[in-house]
């Protein structure tokens, strides 16, 4: 495995979205290999959220009948066949989406099963899932009565259920405890290893402990893209990862102001 | 897919007790009046035996029971669709079904043919109760079957135009007024027009019931249910679309 290239399984190109008159995000163009944690990283209504729902086919690119715009996902055209790549996909929208009335297992069941997985599958998927998530004494309790955290990795679970090549994941550690959030990251990093994982946070200390790549996004721009290893060397190492995050997005404002 | 949107969308029926509760009263309210026309039809039958041809007890028990359950369908209908589209985008769960290999028509049908399953348990007793009938007499089983073909494809019907009035609302109260005051107002538009041939009475779901009503089985009249209900089922898979695209 090592000595191939890593194949690609998520890659974008010219996003661009807009609310009204507003363009929230401009030609936005990512991709993401096999194996890689990507970090989205940005102030609040940098169009973190935009882009990971246009990435999952919650959200259609204006531009989605012009040839020049595209998001293939394993090799798959999102846009033009979106049943077949949808099945390669694992999201966590910023809200968990959460039928509060059915039990956990039910749940999780239900989220495989409507991904595609085989009924025969989903008791080993589930168990595995289960355990991985930190949720097995509460596989008989309804989704209503847990607390958010547990919620929040319920969230996790189905996304990763079918274990999906691309996993999306919105703010994941949003409403955890340290213990907790410890814990998620390990699972992202386990993650990582065999799946492709692309998640949107404002921690900077989550981006340092789980993420390979970090792509930083300001009013719909990428403006910043490197290995998280680099990116602290960016301040020649005397700076610490907020410092350099400030750094960039503040040169970048001022560049922007210029022009 | 379908099959599994379906089986989601009962057991989550199932789970609430309201729906318990509605099941319950509907089928107190059904029985009493149900034995109400009983009572009714036998008071009248000496003098009903003195006609030339009399109406028989399917005549005068069977069918004003139907049009009463019609009746309370257009009322009941809009309370259980409201949630089908609004309430999961206000619980942000329709993210769930938009982000998996879905298509648009995979999740409208699923989500319609839950509910009509769901409404026919839910007024199954009503031809249940007058089958006990058959006990002590002749039924006349073609009028019960065109009332019951009739009741189905009215409900099918009603759960179309609810299901898009859901999807273009977040709130489900809003959603339920909303299907409320589109079938109050085809029913009082329908019973209001007293022109023969008003344009009225053709875009009234229930005034195409009256015949199946009857026991008269006119294809025209199933055609029109067919078609309402596939134009708006076509509707709200647009509706979802467009969701994508506006966002």
């Amino acid at each position: 495995m090592s000595n191939i290239a890593p194949e690609i399984t998520l890659c974008a190109r010219n996003l661009t979205r807009r609310f009204g008159n507003i363009t929230v995000i401009h030609n936005l163009s990512l991709e993401l290999k096999r194996g890689e944690v990507l970090g989205l990283l940005g102030h609040n209504g940098a169009g973190k959220t935009t882009t990971l729902q246009m990435l999952t086919g919650c959200l259609l690119p204006d531009n989605a009948e012009k040839s020049e715009c595209s998001i293939e996902i394993c090799g798959i055209d999102l846009l033009r066949k979106p049943t077949l790549a949808k099945a390669h996909l694992g999201y966590l929208p910023e809200t968990p989406p959460l039928y509060r009335e059915l039990s956990v297992n039910d749940y999780l069941t239900f989220a495989a099963r409507l991904r595609g997985m085989k009924s025969a599958d989903v008791a080993g998927a589930l168990t595995q899932t289960l355990q991985r998530c930190g949720l097995e004494a509460v596989g008989k309790k309804i989704i209503g009565t847990l607390s958010k955290g547990y919620q929040q990795r319920v969230g996790i679970a189905q996304a990763i259920i079918h274990s999906p090549a691309v996993i999306v994941l919105d703010e994941p550690t949003v409403g955890l405890d340290p213990a907790q959030i410890r814990g998620i990251r390990t699972l992202i990093r386990e993650l990582g290893d065999t799946h492709s994982v692309i998640l949107s946070t404002h921690l900077l200390g989550e981006v340092e402990s789980v993420c390979d790549r970090v792509e930083i996004m300001q009013h719909g721009r990428l403006i910043y893209g490197d290995t998280s290893a680099h990116m602290r060397q960016h301040g020649n190492g005397k700076m610490s990862l907020e410092e350099v995050f400030l750094e960039i997005t503040e040169n970048h404002a001022a560049e922007e102001l210029a022009l | 897919m379908i099959r599994l949107l379906a089986l989601r969308e009962l057991r989550s029926l199932f789970s609430m007790p309201s729906t318990w509760f509605i099941l319950a009263l509907l089928q107190f309210i059904l029985a009493w009046f149900f034995l109400a026309r009983v009572e009714a039809f036998l008071e009248i039958q000496p003098q009903l035996a003195q006609l030339a041809n009399p109406p028989g007890v399917t005549t005068t028990v069977a069918a004003p029971m139907f049009n009463t359950v019609a009746l309370l369908l257009m009322m009941l209908v809009p309370m259980f669709t409201m949630r089908l589209i609004a309430e999961e985008r206000r619980n942000q769960t329709l993210t769930l079904l938009l982000s998996a290999p879905l298509s648009g028509l995979h999740i409208v049908l699923g989500k319609f043919i839950g509910l009509l399953t769901f409404l026919v348990v839910l007024v199954t007793g009503v031809p249940l109760m007058l089958y006990t009938l058959a006990l002590g007499t002749q039924l006349d089983h073609g009028l019960l079957l065109s009332n019951m073909l009739g009741l189905l494809l009215l409900t099918a019907s009603y759960i179309a135009l609810g299901l898009y009035i859901s999807a273009l609302t977040t709130q489900p109260i809003i959603a339920a007024i909303g299907a409320l005051a589109v079938l109050l107002g085809l029913w009082l538009a329908d019973i209001g027009a007293v022109a023969e041939n008003s344009p009225w009475h053709a875009i009234s779901p229930l005034n195409h019931f009256q015949n199946f009503n009857n026991g008269l089985l006119d294809s025209s009249d199933a055609a029109f249910f067919v078609l309402f209900t596939t134009v708006f089922l076509l509707l709200t898979i647009q509706r979802l679309h467009n969701n994508r695209r506006y966002g």
